[in-house]
């Protein structure tokens, strides 16, 4: 239902309207960050969830990796058990 | 990492296809709802049903916020913006939502001065930019856009700026899916819960969805890897005889959601008693209004509206649909009375409602699409990186 | 969920009369037991003859998408039906008085008037050359008429008319003859630009939507959406910045190129204005009777389109170019297509993107880079923003 798009901090707010900017791809928009709690201290460099205009949550690269690697893990484990259940298979019934 | 391209890799879709295959019993049938449109726009855009078998479903839920949109609160926000000083805002998704007489498309070509804006901070632009105008901006959304128009309404007040309010319809979803629970038809056997709703409540508030009946959720993110192993990760629950919450997504949520948004939320706005969504019916505490410290920033209180309620007509049967228990091509005005042009019911007035969706593309087979995606492209050269 | 009677809505129930008048007027339609019969009934009713529903005109019906095929089918191709106009290119190939011509006519309304990498004079003469081009003609002569708004600055009114004449001269066509009025403040947008063109074809070929084979080759001439993504942007109304221009030019020279190269090999040639790259396939497919199979991955598309459509939630496939073409291209010439756009620095992005194939007639699908298959339909309307 809710559109949230990852971009990249690229400058902090200079005043008190939160508007931070941020880059999707090259194309730079001010983002209101205030709902985001002070004690996730912000820093160029980091990646916000954009949503309408305002930063939703900092985006957790460690976490990311983390499923990245959990992800591309499966391919090739899998891939493995494949092979050795047909292989066995094929032993077994003989084709 | 741009945290979108690395999610979207079909050599990994594949070889998730094959574990979620794996898992899957034979002769059992599987159907999973997505309670969120974003994931219906994910599916549809990358084609991801292509990567799972015909034995899992996915059923589309009542997560699109302008399709769950009664049709008497459409024609109460044109009643607003027919007034002569209204500059009425909305996102784009609202414009061809239709009300009793006409959408806001329709409204627009017949004089009123409605704007699409990107975000509600740009309604308020538009109320700094035009002082002798009344500036409305139509909030709609669940829990993830709601913490928006909030911060909006107080940073009007901290201005004091007097020509700015808003028509407030932010429905929230937890109730929603009680009554999708509730039914006494119901035949799901787990829930992709709404990751961007989720980075706002939490994972919490889904935990008497496993607890009390039975359904596994996992928290999903949008790239359509997300949603692929949020599949894998429902079908291992229910292969491990689990039932569980779980945060696929959890990159972007926290287990314990966003506080200080929740707090704006709280600050400007209240439950409504009850609230109607399209195909639904009346649901108790599934919406938000302006609370009485903010009212001039209400348009329900600034405007007289009709606060006429316009009833679907009795043969629309998109509660059974959203629910899962009928296929779109069975209900009874489904492609005679109700067709993408003149939608009837929820399900077919965006284009990835589950019955415009069918009737856009179901006419044609997956196999059929799949059979003719297929064979050589003559020199395909990708020549540009994307 | 607390099932309440209309009374507590407050102002009490009424129903939809237009949703009460469509359940009426099928209420005698069988309710149907198998799938594969509603199919059918919905493929009957997609045959029939489109009908104008909205009362008043609204801003789709000059989309591009279907709103506006329904609009000229049901209003202007029934009002003025003949052969030529029935074939609904982006002009009309005539023979007149022994010549082979080319014929074509345009409107420009754009806004704003003044973008970053044009502007609406070379945008309504590259477009009616363009127009000509597709035809596979040379392109001679044009018209270009203003209507001009009460108050519009005359320097502005210089700075189109510098920019028409410099985008003439490098098209090698000529303005001939045009037409100035002024309306009310109020009654335009400042300056709106309506234009015709004519054009020579002097190739023994005829081009036609209707002429895709299953097995061709399809073809954009590069990075698509620059166009719609600019003037989006330049309206200022979403306060996105990016390093983007227009990419308006005349394809003539690159179309010649192409010929040369694909002589009538090349079956069809469409610039992707209004409605994208998707809306000029789906034209393509329902006009052949085939299917347009795209890959995703192929589709030349730059990052800040990609960046600014993610954020927008729209598809760049539907949004406009204004210098960049669609060709289909027999399988045996579609390298030499390609070898001589490659060669002309308004092609040098060229990219096969998909191929042409017998089922399912109509359709347009695309393999997506995630390994899916989706179904690309027309829009009703333009692409617009969207939150969810």
């Amino acid at each position: 239902m809710c559109l949230g798009i990852p971009g990249e901090l690229v400058e902090m707010p200079v005043d008190e309207t939160d508007l931070a900017l941020v880059s999707v791809a090259g194309v730079r928009r001010r983002v209101n960050v205030g709902l985001l709690t002070d004690e996730e201290d912000l820093a160029v460099g980091d990646w916000i969830l954009i949503h309408v205009g305002f930063a939703l949550a900092k985006i957790d690269e460690a976490e990311a990796q983390a499923a990245l690697e959990m992800l591309h893990g499966l391919g090739p484990a899998y891939d493995q058990e494949l092979a050795d259940f047909t292989g066995s298979a094929v032993g077994r019934e003989g084709l | 990492m741009r945290f979108v391209d690395e999610f979207r890799d079909a050599d990994t879709a594949r070889a998730l296809a094959a574990r979620i295959a794996a898992l899957c019993e034979p002769g059992r049938r599987y159907a999973f709802m997505e309670v969120c449109g974003g994931h219906t726009h994910t599916i549809y855009k990358h084609g991801l049903e292509d990567h799972l078998p015909d034995a899992i479903r996915l059923v589309h839920g009542p997560g699109c916020p302008v399709c769950v949109l009664p049709m008497g609160r459409v024609d109460d926000a044109i009643a607003i913006a027919a007034q002569p000083d209204v500059i009425m805002t909305a996102f784009g998704d609202m414009m061809r939502v239709p009300g009793g007489d006409g959408s806001f498309f329709d409204a627009k070509a017949a004089g009123a001065d409605i704007r699409m804006v990107y975000s509600p901070l740009d309604a308020l632009k538009i109320a700094r930019a035009n002082p002798d105008r009344r500036v409305v901006f139509m909030a709609i959304g669940f829990e993830t856009t709601a913490p928006s128009t909030a911060m909006t309404v107080l940073r009007a007040a901290r201005e004091g700026i007097e020509n700015f309010s808003i028509f407030c319809n932010h429905v929230t979803i937890i109730p929603a899916i009680k009554a999708i629970l509730d039914s006494p038809d119901l035949r799901l056997d787990g829930f992709l819960g709404p990751g961007h709703v989720s980075t706002v409540i939490g994972c919490r508030p889904y935990e008497f969805i496993a607890a009390r009946h039975g359904e596994p959720l996992v928290v999903a993110g949008f790239e359509p890897l997300d949603i692929l192993q949020s599949v894998y990760q429902l079908m291992l629950q229910l292969a491990e005889g689990r039932c569980e919450v779980e945060n696929q997504y959890s990159r972007v949520v926290p287990w314990d959601g966003n506080r200080r948004a929740l707090e704006v939320i709280g600050e400007v706005m209240e439950l409504r008693p009850y609230f109607e969504w399209r195909g639904l019916g009346f649901i108790s505490h599934s919406a938000m209004q302006v609370r009485e410290a903010y009212a001039r920033y209400d348009a329900e209180r600034l405007f007289a509206v009709p606060g006429v309620r316009v009833a679907d007509p009795k043969a629309c049967q998109c509660g059974e649909v959203l629910k899962g228990v009928l296929e779109p091509w069975q209900c009874k005005v489904f492609g005679t009375a109700c067709t993408p042009e003149t939608p009837i019911g929820t399900c077919m007035v965006s284009s990835e409602g589950a019955c415009a969706a069918y009737y856009n593309f179901g006419r044609f087979s997956r196999e059929r699409v799949r059979a003719g995606a297929t064979g050589p492209t003559p020199l395909a050269d990708p020549v540009m990186p994307r | 969920m607390t099932a309440l009677d209309g009374e507590h809505a407050g102002g009490g129930t009424r129903s939809a009369g237009w949703a009460e008048d469509a359940v009426a007027r099928h209420a005698g339609a069988e309710h149907l037991r198998s799938e594969e019969q509603v199919l059918e009934r919905i493929e009957r009713t997609r045959r029939r003859r489109p009908r104008v529903r909205e009362d008043r005109i609204t801003l789709a019906h000059g989309a591009g998408g279907k709103a506006t095929h329904t609009l000229i089918e049901a209003v202007f191709l029934e009002a003025f039906r003949n052969p030529v106009l029935e074939a609904l290119e982006d002009g009309a190939a005539l023979d007149a008085g022994g010549a082979r011509l080319a014929f074509t006519t345009d409107a420009f309304v754009v806004s704003p008037l003044f973008f970053p990498g044009g502007d609406i004079g070379d945008l309504a003469v590259n477009g009616t050359v363009n127009d000509l081009a597709m035809c596979g003609a040379r392109p001679r002569h044009l018209s270009a008429s203003f209507i001009l708004e009460e108050g519009f600055p005359v320097a502005d009114l210089q700075r189109i008319a510098a920019s028409m004449a410099r985008a003439a001269a490098a098209a090698g066509v000529e303005i001939v003859t045009g037409d100035t009025k002024v309306v009310r403040r109020g009654q335009a947008d400042g300056c709106f630009v309506t234009t015709a063109g004519i054009g020579v074809r002097e190739r023994p070929i005829t081009l036609s939507a209707a002429s895709a084979r299953p097995g061709d080759a399809v073809i954009v001439s590069g990075p698509i959406g620059d166009h719609g993504i600019t003037v989006m942007l330049a309206r200022g109304e979403l306060d996105i910045e990016a390093d983007i221009v227009s990419d308006t030019a005349a394809l003539h020279g690159v179309t010649a190129d192409l010929l040369d190269a694909g002589g009538d090999g090349v079956r069809v040639l469409r610039d992707a204005t209004r409605g994208g790259v998707a809306t000029i396939l789906n034209e393509i497919a329902g006009s052949s009777g085939v299917a347009v199979v795209v890959d995703e991955a192929a589709v030349p598309v730059r990052d800040e389109v990609v960046g600014a459509s993610e954020l927008l939630g729209i598809d760049p496939l539907y949004v406009a170019c204004e210098g960049r073409l669609v060709a289909v291209v027999a399988p045996s010439r579609a390298g030499a297509v390609m070898a001589a756009l490659h060669a002309h620095p308004l092609g040098a992005g060229a990219a096969v993107v998909g191929h042409v194939a017998e089922d399912p007639p109509g359709m347009v699908l695309l393999r997506t880079t995630f390994g899916g298959t989706r179904i690309v339909d027309l829009l009703v309307g333009d692409p617009l923003p969207r939150i969810c």
